[in-house]
């Protein structure tokens, strides 16, 4: 029997012929991406030695630029480590700051057939590269930094065929939670992504489902690479690397196929993200105070452009605060070159700077008691974007929009029809 | 190994807990005490001052999904001896493996327990008994070098043993006032 990319990439990485479903294995950690959350006093332990500093990756994102003093504390343990260790990989507040996985997409960090590790769920994200990247705890990392592994159980493999084309004012982010609300979790398996619909799909349009693998609670979310993917690579990252594609003979857990055409918006209910959503016309009416479009998840370019595209000559709703983050500094300027930005402040849109920001209810569009929020980010628990009363539901930038136009809750197709992917 | 077989009061919690409720957000950078304190406070406020050191948690499915936050050392600073759960988030299990919270995973013990009976669990054969009704159901079994972690403190007394962090100095972990 053969193997599945996962398998492939943690049985190389482990210098194994071959690994199965509950192996645990030892690998090398090809890069480790440290944030600014591991820096903070209550989860940093001093490094003494790393094993190689050409592996690590330092990035500010979580509540950069500092929020308060205890980020700003934590930036500070953090620009000594990099000082300490020459660590070349390091993005501060600044032109190339960002969330870590932005940026781990814009430098094309995250090499095909490779392992990297970061003390961030959403790591999955660099899935969309063919990298076996996953979301570790702060002790992983310290591990991984200085002992150059990472240890993993082996799950078994989803595999997900995508045909067709998806409908206008449909995106990656009405896939995802068609997936999450029919499927339910993925816990203790991988997720891999293929099929003939691939090649309709961008880069970002990927990197959004791969991403949001984490609230599916997979492993690891992996795209088989394609011509697209590989030339994306190539033009950031000089790095040599082997693509892992699945053996014809893989042992997969079970095979689904998703006819991207049959994908209508939808919307995640508050408080949770599996089995929770409806299509947008269910809760279409209901009343927003905040709209949001951004995270690793949504703050990408191309979620940008939508959400200007839907804005563009229209306003805000009075009453309604639309808040978006782009993913990195250097989104926010290819955003700012193409005119998106000029599109959203002129809407009413506030425009912040790239971090995490409202995602995880840090700083920049923290919700207040009662009120309700829906978002194009990566999760919509209880008190996950502040007050435990505040109801956050979750949907597309184009959802999002959409609502924020008409300040309330709005189906995408009101405002357009056209293909957004 | 002494304590090979332990028991405690059950708390039971439902499916895909997540870290965001063992963890909030505006505690995320707080000290460990704040943290302790705030366990459970969106959906179970008033929780951490009901339950008492060496209880247990049973969860359904997917228990701990959500951030790579360091919940499991909230719930072992409060003083929960063991979480058993009919699965584990992987990246939660990782955090209690590392932070040195015992867990295991054990499909169907959600529907076995009612709060408040008690969990008598033996780590030698990995098997769940409530000890009201005489039920036995089987965990899976962790790894020794996992199990040791779990027992042990977690990872960080290893790495500091060879020499690759620096000796943690001592910080005042305060768990949840207790009756």
């Amino acid at each position: 029997m053969g193997m599945t990319m996962t398998e492939k990439i943690l049985a190389r990485a482990s210098g194994a012929r071959k690994v199965s479903p509950g192996d645990i294995v030892v690998v090398e950690v090809a890069t480790a991406v440290f944030i600014d959350n591991t820096f903070f006093p209550t989860y940093w332990h001093e490094i003494l030695k790393l094993a190689d500093p050409e592996k690590i990756v330092v990035v500010f994102d979580h509540r950069a630029p500092a929020s308060d003093r205890a980020s700003a504390a934590a930036h500070v343990v953090g620009r000594e480590f990099v000082k300490r260790f020459g660590i070349k990989r390091f993005h501060d507040v600044g032109r190339d700051v960002g969330i870590s996985h932005v940026v781990v997409a814009d430098r094309a960090y995250a090499l095909p057939g490779t392992v990297l590790v970061c003390a961030d769920s959403h790591t999955c994200s660099g899935g969309a590269f063919n990298c076996a990247a996953r979301g570790v705890g702060a002790p992983d990392m310290i591990y991984a930094a200085t002992t150059g592994k990472a240890w993993f159980r082996v799950g078994e493999t989803m595999r997900y065929d995508f045909t067709g084309r998806l409908a206008g004012g449909v995106t990656t982010k009405d896939v995802f939670l068609h997936i999450a609300n029919v499927f339910g979790d993925h816990a203790n398996q991988n997720v891999e992504f293929g099929g003939p619909g691939l090649t309709r799909l961008s880069i970002n349009a990927r990197r959004t489902i791969a991403t949001m693998g984490a609230e599916i609670s997979a492993d690891f979310a992996i795209f088989e690479a394609d011509d697209l993917l590989l030339d994306y690579v190539r033009g950031r990252n000089p790095a040599p690397f082997e693509p892992q594609y699945p053996d014809a003979d893989a042992a997969y857990k079970d095979r689904r196929t998703i006819a991207l055409g049959s994908i209508e918006p939808l919307v995640a209910l508050p408080d949770a993200v599996l089995n929770n959503s409806v299509p947008v016309g269910k809760v279409a009416g209901e009343k927003i105070d905040q709209a949001f479009i951004g995270s690793c998840a949504n703050g990408t370019l191309d979620d940008l452009a939508i959400a200007a595209r839907i804005l563009n000559g229209r306003r805000v709703a009075d009453g309604v605060r639309l808040i978006v983050t782009p993913g990195s500094q250097e989104v926010y300027r290819e955003a700012v070159r193409a005119g998106y930005v000029q599109i959203l402040v002129d809407a009413g849109a506030v425009v912040t700077n790239a971090t995490c920001g409202a995602c995880g209810g840090g700083h920049l569009g923290v919700l207040g008691p009662g009120e309700t929020c829906i978002t194009a980010s990566t999760r919509n628990f209880k008190g996950r974007m502040g007050d435990p009363s505040a109801r956050i539901y979750m949907g597309s930038p184009a959802t999002v929009a959409a609502s924020a136009i008409a300040g309330v809750i709005t189906h995408p197709g009101e405002f357009t029809t056209e293909a957004l992917v | 190994m002494s304590g090979d077989v332990i028991r405690g009061r059950v708390w039971t919690f439902g499916d895909n807990i997540n870290t965001d409720l063992m963890l909030p957000g505006d505690v995320h950078m707080g000290t460990e005490a704040e943290q302790a304190r705030a366990v459970f406070a969106a959906n179970r406020p008033g929780w951490v001052d009901e339950m008492r050191q060496g209880d247990f948690i049973v969860g359904g499915r997917n228990y701990g999904t959500g951030s790579s936050r360091p919940a499991a050392r909230s719930l072992r600073n409060i003083g929960i001896a063991c979480l058993i759960a009919d699965s584990i988030n992987s990246l939660f299990f990782r955090n209690c493996v590392n932070f040195g919270l015992l867990a295991l995973e054990c499909p169907g013990v959600s529907a076995a327990f009612e709060e408040g009976e008690i969990a008598e669990v033996s780590l030698v054969d990995f098997t769940v008994r409530n000890t009201a009704r005489g039920t036995i159901l089987k965990a899976q079994a962790v790894p020794e070098n996992l199990l040791a972690l779990m027992r042990g403190g977690g990872i960080y007394p290893v790495l500091e043993r060879e020499g690759l962090i620096a000796p943690v100095k001592a910080k005042p972990v305060q768990a949840a006032p207790r009756h």
